[in-house]
């Protein structure tokens, strides 16, 4: 057992795992916003950075970490909606590049205004768990509490938000929103409040990514530092399909394993392309992604 | 009572409706026939706040619906089955029924017994995906949807479209029980005017977006003149 858990490929889908949960957790958000609303949210990685420097930048006031990292959340939150209420609704209805383009030029526009407050140096804020690996015996164990820490929290923040679409009554209203606005209105349900809702649990998310992000003891978190996190979650979120939140998750994940792997075996310059070669082929195969379901319809 | 008074709406130039007025009765069912492009998927479509009146109101136990939202109206108990039934495929016939009931007057479980009890083909196919469902049995679960949420008011459009005669006969049939039995106004849009006239109290005919008759069915039903003019029915 030892041997099997310190093993070369073991070490590689450990180490994987970390980036894995952040690709997934930002595919996650960009099927929440692309399910509610028809958007690609080419600012999320940006509202989430703002989002997780806002509520981190508290640490330099000394408010305890567990503070910082839950204030995080509805940091982004609220980006998440204004961002929604004041730029995106009037572009509902308008065509498609319209809220592409608004997007892309809030992606500027926070990272300018995050650059020009808290500077464009590496900000790692680090959680009270050590980074060292486990060890057995002599051997080490690809993973650290930190790591670990970070990988339950998007288990954990994953699992939330599938109960809560899948269990409750909001949820409910969440989707049936996102899939028959119209209907939805006729039967009751604040159909507006609802795709805000969206958007701002879909930044929340992104926002905790970003702090995963952040806490990484090497990388730690820049103003830009969350492009690289959202062109491969946007690849997750493709190769799982844009309807699906659990193929973002499973599409992140085995991402950050691939992206381990081939960095371990091959070249670490040859990552992305590796990326964008999986994307082609699911895309050839199943053009809908893998797990989105196509609706059975009788007729 | 629904009061509608010089209601006029247009899309762009086109007028859908010129300055109709009639009363829906509480209680019984009014039902609004007449051609394609008469008005009626529009009118409906006011009451309900999905379309905004250039002109006119829409006075509902006295309050006015014209300038209120979808949402806000629905909350006031006007159920609105709109044309192709509007199921959502993706959702279960379950999860269909507790959106309907989401914000309706009545308890879940004992609105989903009142509905089974009503429909019983849903209760077998609750955890099917709508998508999967019969004309009929999404017509059904369209009605279930509805009526889970006991409203006061029920607008009906094109409840027969793509139904087999048989079928139609049974959602008149229920159409007609619902309002006897629960004192539910309905305001039923029909394509098929003999069936609708045979289950209606009052008929108002629309004609190119104007109201070309006003009047109990039976009258309506018997004019031959109307059946032949605006209805396309042979005499």
């Amino acid at each position: 057992m030892d041997a099997f858990l310190t093993s070369r490929n073991v070490s590689d889908i450990l180490f994987g795992l970390v980036n894995g949960v952040v690709y997934g957790l930002v595919g996650l958000g960009l099927v929440l916003i692309w399910r509610a609303t028809r958007v690609l949210n080419f600012a999320l990685g940006a509202i989430a950075t703002a989002g997780a420097y806002l509520g981190l930048g508290l640490l330099s006031f000394h408010v305890p970490f567990w503070w910082c990292f839950l204030l995080c959340i509805p940091a982004g939150m609220v980006l998440g909606g204004l961002t929604e209420r004041l730029l995106v609704r009037p572009l509902y209805g308008k065509p498609e590049i319209n809220p592409i383009v608004a997007m892309v030029g809030l992606l500027i526009l926070i990272e300018a205004v995050v650059g020009s407050i808290w500077g464009t140096q590496n900000r790692s804020v680090l959680p009270p768990f050590s980074y060292v690996d486990f060890h057995l015996g002599a051997n080490v164990v690809k993973l650290s509490p930190l790591a670990l820490f970070q990988v339950s929290c998007a288990v954990v923040l994953a699992l939330a938000i599938g109960a809560l679409f899948r269990f409750t009554n909001l949820g409910l209203q969440l989707r049936a929103s996102a899939v028959a606005p119209e209907v939805s209105r006729l039967l009751g349900v604040r159909v507006s409040r609802m795709l805000t809702l969206g958007w701002m649990l879909a930044c929340g998310v992104a926002a905790v990514a970003a702090v995963i992000v952040s806490s990484g003891f090497i990388s730690g978190l820049t103003p830009s530092g969350m492009e690289g996190p959202f062109a491969a979650g946007f690849i997750a979120a493709a190769v799982g399909g844009l309807e699906s939140p659990s193929g973002a998750l499973v599409g992140g994940i085995s991402l950050g394993i691939l992206e381990a792997f081939v960095t371990d075996y091959f070249n670490p310059n040859l990552v992305l392309p590796y990326s964008l070669l999986v994307l082609v082929v699911v895309l050839m195969v199943r053009p809908h992604g893998l797990f989105t379901r196509q609706v059975v319809r009788r007729v | 009572m629904i009061r509608i008074s010089g209601l006029s709406v247009s899309y762009g130039a086109v007028r859908a409706l010129r300055d109709i007025s009639f009363d829906v009765p509480t209680g019984q069912i009014t039902t609004v026939i007449g051609a394609n492009g008469a008005g009626k998927t529009t009118l409906l479509r006011t009451i309900s706040g999905l379309a905004h009146p250039a002109a006119g109101s829409i006075d509902f136990d006295g309050t006015e619906l014209v300038g209120m939202r979808t949402e806000e109206i629905a909350r006031r108990g006007i159920g609105h089955v709109p044309e192709g039934r509007g199921v959502i495929e993706e959702f279960t016939v379950l999860e269909n029924l507790r959106l309907g009931a989401l914000h309706g007057r009545g308890k879940l479980a004992a609105g989903l017994e009142t509905q089974f009890e009503l429909f019983p083909a849903l209760a077998s196919r609750r955890r099917q995906h709508a998508g999967t469902l019969s004309g009929g049995e999404r017509q059904m679960l369209a009605m279930a949807r509805a009526l889970i949420g006991e409203p006061s008011v029920l607008l009906l459009d094109e409840p027969s479209l793509g139904l087999a005669p048989l079928v139609t006969r049974d959602v008149m049939v229920t159409i007609r029980g619902l309002c006897v039995e629960r004192g539910l106004t309905v305001v039923l849009v029909e394509q098929n005017a003999m069936s609708a006239l045979q289950v209606a109290d009052r008929a108002v005919v629309l004609h190119l977006g104007n109201v070309a008759a006003d009047d109990r069915a039976e009258v309506v039903r018997a004019d031959e003149n109307l059946r032949h003019y605006y209805l396309g029915v042979a005499t």
